[in-house]
């Protein structure tokens, strides 16, 4: 149990890490945005948006940088991350909350199934070093060393088009509105299947290496030795006492890449034009929208922090050390 | 007080050489017939090779480009051809002159950005390693935190808040964001390390700290510091791209993911213009996946249980096959064609 809320403690301080971080981004900025943000939306904005911008950007002269800090907490705390200019005047909130559940859905999903493939395929081709397996890894290392992106370019060249079963971009049919109902969810799955597919070919490769090398490692231990002396079949040493102990190692290991996949996956839906959170960053980037893109930012990060707190449970379970001192 | 090169050796073997700068002549010779090891691994060899080409084209490529990359032409989105190898864009720039120009700007990004963040790994984990305590406390905690931020739209934010952000710039922000890895890496070796014989002994003779650091720990940590560089050298190529692709550095200079960003943005698909798009994403992949073979021998190098095994089929005596497993020697007894394998048990 100490060890678990050692781990909280730990997310809690990187969230604020995250937040101070956004906090002193935007006073990077050199000269004034928020001036040429209200010349660009001349009358459009209220007073309290601009209140709000200045204290986004820390412009307001008559007060201390201690001072803007803890406004701007204030703000995150009643969840107000500003208005976006992309799609002024709604909040960056509601935009994020349209485009969250695309993101988590598809990433959530792929990712999964990628550590579980992957971790599988692993398991098989470290123990069976030697045989047709070792063919894999050159495989595997070509397309961990593809950008994500540019195989999305890739799969919708080969497999999209007019006539294909895969739409090219997009996240559901246009004559379509989103709702739970018959019409809906086959279109969303359709349009999701192809996104998915890349960032799984391109995330599957990393956990098939390592959990490769974890199996080699792990297999010249003693106990497996021991295992197979006592008479015990090949699957039962394979999976209850080399792949058990190999998986440690990966399932914290994928914890710490979930940032990593997380980034590359926001630039396969800006391939798809996906209607996901990576999507919305591109929109920002073009209409320099820094509260939308800071409001992004500090929700990925948050979405990580509780992936990487769930990989921590899930470890708690599989490791007995862990639990034993608490 | 000297330390005997026998004992380095055993930690991390083939690094003796390395560890003592003044070797006497026999030594030379020595380190010459290890490093030929590392090389005779086909992995890094192949690698090696690949990589040394890259470099080679970012010193010469913009001299032998054919065209002026940004020149226009009548040639609109051709295929390839004779005069362009790779085809032409929406504005008849040549495309293989992007690309051979571009490849300076990938490798200078790649390289500063690696070494920054090697640097760093290296001033944070192997203290944080080495000094223990409030030290290691503290520097853990910050090189987790690192860890943990998601660091592409980490660096997305921050490259489109400085304004048609330059190479270096950009080169800057992905080395001090993803040093965190190899830190961490470095700091669980240093660990493993600093009770060993040698350092207890450095320290009992009264060295000061930083030598021990310096001359004592960095020699045995040179393979995971080289492992970590390569690491870090594909990440960073891979980030700039990443950047360059949604537009937000700066427009002027050209590299492999300013042509993806056209491609993209001039519906290269649409056109079906393959050959804007294939070329750049091959160099990419043809790069990275040099790197990654150098990284898999120095892994191998450094531990030979990695190694792909050779043959693991065997036929005994007796005319059986056997498959040889992980963690098993097999006693062969005599090396002609056909191994015969002495029954076990």
């Amino acid at each position: 149990m100490k060890y678990f809320l050692q781990r909280i403690g730990f997310y809690v301080f990187t969230a604020w890490a995250a937040i101070t971080l956004n906090f002193f981004i935007p006073r990077m900025v050199p000269g004034d945005p928020v001036q040429s943000l209200i010349a660009k939306y001349k009358g459009q904005l209220s007073t309290d948006a601009m209140q709000s911008l200045y204290i986004l950007f820390g412009l307001d002269k008559h007060k201390s940088m201690w001072a803007e800090y803890v406004d701007y907490w204030k703000q995150i705390f009643h969840g107000d991350l500003g208005l976006s200019f992309t799609f002024f005047p709604a909040p960056v909130s509601q935009v994020i909350s349209q485009a969250l559940p695309w993101t988590l859905l598809l990433v959530g999903v792929t990712t999964i199934i990628s550590f579980f493939l992957g971790t599988s395929l692993g398991v098989l081709a470290g123990w069976r070093r030697g045989s047709w397996t070792d063919g894999l890894l050159p495989v595997t290392t070509f397309f961990s060393s593809v950008p994500y992106f540019w195989l999305g370019i890739i799969a919708i060249y080969l497999l999209a088009g007019p006539d294909s079963f895969f739409p090219s971009s997009g996240g559901f049919d246009s004559g379509l509105v989103p709702a739970w109902d018959q019409y809906f969810i086959p279109s969303a799955i359709q349009h999701s299947l192809l996104p998915a597919l890349t960032i799984l070919i391109s995330s599957v490769s990393g956990w098939i290496l390592s959990m490769r090398n974890m199996m080699v490692t792990v297999a010249s231990e003693d106990y497996i030795t021991v295992a197979h002396a006592k008479g015990l079949s090949e699957r039962r040493v394979a999976l209850s006492y080399a792949a058990r102990n190999a998986l440690l190692p990966n399932v914290s290991g994928f914890a710490l890449s979930l940032g990593f996949i997380v980034g590359g996956t926001l630039l396969v839906e800006i391939v798809f034009s996906y209607p996901g959170l990576g999507f919305t960053l591109l929109q920002a980037l073009g209409a320099r929208d820094y509260p939308l893109m800071q409001g992004i930012f500090l929700i990925i990060t948050i979405a990580v922090l509780v992936a990487n707190l769930l990989a921590d449970i899930a470890y708690l379970l599989l490791d007995p050390r862990t639990r034993k001192d608490g | 007080m000297t330390i005997p090169t026998s004992s380095i050796e055993q930690v991390i073997p083939g690094q003796g050489a390395m560890a003592q700068p003044s070797a006497e002549p026999a030594k030379t010779a020595k380190a010459k017939r290890q490093r030929f090891l590392f090389v005779r691994n086909g992995k890094a060899a192949t690698g090696l090779i690949v990589f040394g080409l890259y470099v080679l084209f970012a010193i010469i490529g913009p001299w032998i480009a054919p065209y002026d990359p940004s020149g226009r032409s009548n040639d609109l989105v051709q295929g390839p051809s004779a005069a362009h190898w790779f085809g032409t864009t929406h504005l008849g720039q040549d495309i293989f002159s992007q690309i051979l120009v571009g490849t300076r700007s990938v490798m200078y990004v790649g390289f500063l950005a690696g070494l920054i963040a090697t640097t760093l790994s290296v001033l944070i984990g192997v203290t944080a390693g080495y000094l223990g305590g409030k030290t290691d406390d503290s520097l853990s905690a910050l090189t987790n935190v690192i860890l943990v931020i998601p660091a592409i739209p980490l660096m997305i934010i921050i490259t489109s808040v400085l304004n048609n952000a330059s190479d270096t710039l950009i080169a800057v922000v992905i080395g001090l964001t993803s040093w965190s890895w190899n830190a961490r890496v470095l700091r669980a070796q240093t660990l493993s390390l600093r009770r060993r014989d040698f350092v207890e002994a450095s320290r009992a003779s009264g060295e000061t700290t930083w030598r021990i650091i310096v001359f004592e720990l960095m020699p045995n940590l040179t393979a995971v510091i080289a492992s970590g560089l390569v690491g870090t050298v594909i990440y960073a190529v891979l980030s700039e791209i990443t950047l360059a692709f949604i537009g937000i550095t700066s427009n002027d200079g050209w590299n492999w993911g300013t042509i993806l960003f056209w491609a993209q943005g001039q519906q290269a698909l649409g056109q079906h213009a393959w050959w804007w798009f294939v070329p750049a994403g091959l160099a990419i992949a043809c790069l990275g996946t040099a790197l990654s073979l150098i990284n898999f021998g120095i892994d191998e190098f450094v531990s030979p249980r990695l190694r792909s095994a050779g043959k693991t089929k065997l036929k005994t005596a007796s005319g059986h096959t056997v498959r040889m497993r992980i963690g098993f020697t097999p006693v062969l007894e005599n090396s002609a064609a056909t191994p015969v394998m002495r029954e076990a048990k």
